[in-house]
């Protein structure tokens, strides 16, 4: 690993993942669509991968599974050596659009997965959500309502949101996707430092192969019909990276090219 | 500032209106009273207790009703946005009785109550209970599933997310439903109260009823403002609170400039 050790001794270590022969088919009343069909990934301890991959490659399907949120057809998903059942504490997800509560306000919303920690005093939930909120950027606003915020914003408090209770895995479903490009610019680096003093395992799931390569540590190129796992590149670029990076767009055609020549092999089939 | 003036003026110049029809003299005042008689009648009713009396007896009844149709209606509409056997059962049922109108009620309230408080509670329930049911189960369906998904990564299971989640989520339904309750609920009680006289008290109704028996004009529209009035401020002290949190925090209803 390139990065530091966890810095803050409270904080809980990353877990690692194994994801083995994992597939899962969806029925709906005409068709029959092959999301995953047995996909094999493993994530070491704090590592950041990112899954990439057109739309219909089951990545979305396959962070479901690894959160517990929804089950595998067959295949196993183990967690520190524990097999993954159900949703839990230690995997949070950020999802693509802000999936966060409007009936709350931001400090509210931070607060939501601190208040199901029972071994918290209130007194530390807020000061972990005060925490949290400084490490995003958004002290100022945080008694003001979800509304009031822009779309970079509500991300920042998403992401606050889920590294407050401080899962061993987060895992981000497009948390990106629906923001303008100089807000996305910022969250880059955002992650990026705040992946390095959290140290948590990471995985990523997006359409953008710069956003991939500016992230991850590795790349995981999927491809659909079936979902499947077509190819890994590992990205030994130094950090903080710059999206704009010559170094980057280089790995960024690579695996842009490679992504198209699978797209179009399967379309000839 | 400049509303609340054009609210004055506005029902300053409906009076006027009034003022000039009943001075015309085109209609007997045994039909049209003037606002000046219809305020003696109300004035002298509130003198002699008759009015407090009557506006206590009819809000005690609308209040327990209401309150006892929501406790009923919510938890039956949750239990029918979870499940496919409640949905088809009870579901259908509350769809089904709530397009009856609840003056509907009255026959079957008395043949089975008699002329007791009980009858005019049944009538008010009934009149709130189904809405509520259905308002509630339409609130819980239209939440973004993304919520309890998020929710459940963080821990949140079975009733935690019924209560912090689910319902917080539904209120902009569950307030629109009260406030439909409430409406029906009012309906059906002023309906039932002109309809039948119970003996253990007399409501605004019965005010209303007799001033018709009596042909008490004075009485009649007296008794209507009263009601118009309750109406308002019931809107303002139960509803607006709650509409003005959803207006803040959802974003939602906000008047440009």
């Amino acid at each position: 690993m390139m990065h530091e050790p966890a810095t803050h001794p409270l904080l809980s270590p990353p877990a690692k993942l194994v994801v083995s022969g994992v597939s899962k088919t969806f029925h709906t009343n005409r068709t029959t669509v092959h999301a995953l069909d047995n996909v094999s990934l493993t994530v070491g301890e704090g590592e950041f991968v990112c899954l990439v991959g057109p739309s219909g490659c089951g990545k979305s399907t396959l962070l479901d599974i690894v959160a517990g949120l929804t089950k595998a057809d067959s295949g196993t998903v183990m967690a520190d050596d524990q097999p993954v059942q159900g949703p839990g504490r230690h995997r949070l997800v950020m999802f693509q659009e802000s999936a966060l509560f409007p009936w709350l306000t931001v400090l509210g919303n931070v607060l939501f997965g601190l208040k199901l920690k029972p071994e918290l005093s209130p007194s530390e939930r807020l000061e972990i959500a005060h925490e949290h909120l400084k490490l995003v950027g958004l002290t100022k606003f945080t008694h003001s309502n979800v509304h009031e915020l822009s779309g970079g914003m509500k991300q920042r408090v998403a992401l606050a949101r889920s590294l407050a209770p401080d899962p061993r895995v987060l895992l981000m479903d497009e948390p990106l996707a629906a923001l303008d490009a100089l807000t996305r610019d910022q969250l880059y680096s955002d992650i990026q430092r705040i992946w390095q003093t959290r140290n948590k395992t990471i995985v990523l799931v997006t359409h953008n192969v710069r956003e991939a390569v500016c992230l991850g540590d590795r790349v995981v190129l999927l491809s659909p019909h079936p979902g499947r796992i077509r190819a890994e590149f590992a990205i030994p670029l130094p950090r903080p990276r710059d999206i704009n990076g010559a170094e980057l767009a280089g790995y960024a055609r690579e695996i842009t090219s490679a992504l198209k020549g699978y797209i179009t092999s399967e379309d000839a089939e | 500032m400049r509303r609340a003036l054009n609210a004055t003026m506005f029902f300053a110049v409906l009076l006027l209106i009034w003022q000039l029809a009943v001075s015309s003299g085109r209609w007997s005042p045994v039909l049209l009273p003037g606002p000046r008689s219809v305020l003696e009648y109300l004035m002298s009713a509130a003198h002699d207790g008759t009015l407090a009396e009557a506006c206590w007896v009819t809000l005690r009844r609308l209040l327990i009703g209401y309150a006892i149709g929501l406790l009923l209606g919510l938890p039956l509409g949750l239990l029918t946005s979870t499940s496919h056997f409640f949905e088809d059962t009870l579901g259908s049922l509350a769809l089904g009785l709530q397009t009856l109108p609840s003056v509907c009620w009255i026959p079957l309230a008395l043949l089975w109550f008699g002329q007791t408080e009980t009858a005019m509670l049944f009538v008010v329930i009934m009149g709130t209970m189904w809405s509520v049911l259905i308002a509630t189960d339409t609130g819980a369906r239209s939440i973004s599933p993304i919520y309890a998904r998020a929710a459940r990564t963080m821990g949140s299971e079975g009733l935690h997310q019924w209560t912090r989640v689910i319902i917080p989520a539904s209120l902009p339904y569950l307030v629109s439903g009260m406030k439909q309750g409430w409406a029906f609920a009012w309906r059906s009680l002023m309906a039932a109260e002109i309809y039948v006289t119970i003996l253990t008290g007399f409501g605004l109704g019965h005010l209303l009823h007799y001033g018709r028996e009596l042909s008490a004009m004075d009485q009649v529209i007296g008794i209507m403002g009263v009601i118009v009035a309750i109406g308002l401020v019931a809107d303002k002290l139960l509803f607006s609170p709650w509409e003005r949190f959803l207006h803040r925090r959802w974003g939602t209803g906000l008047k440009q400039g």
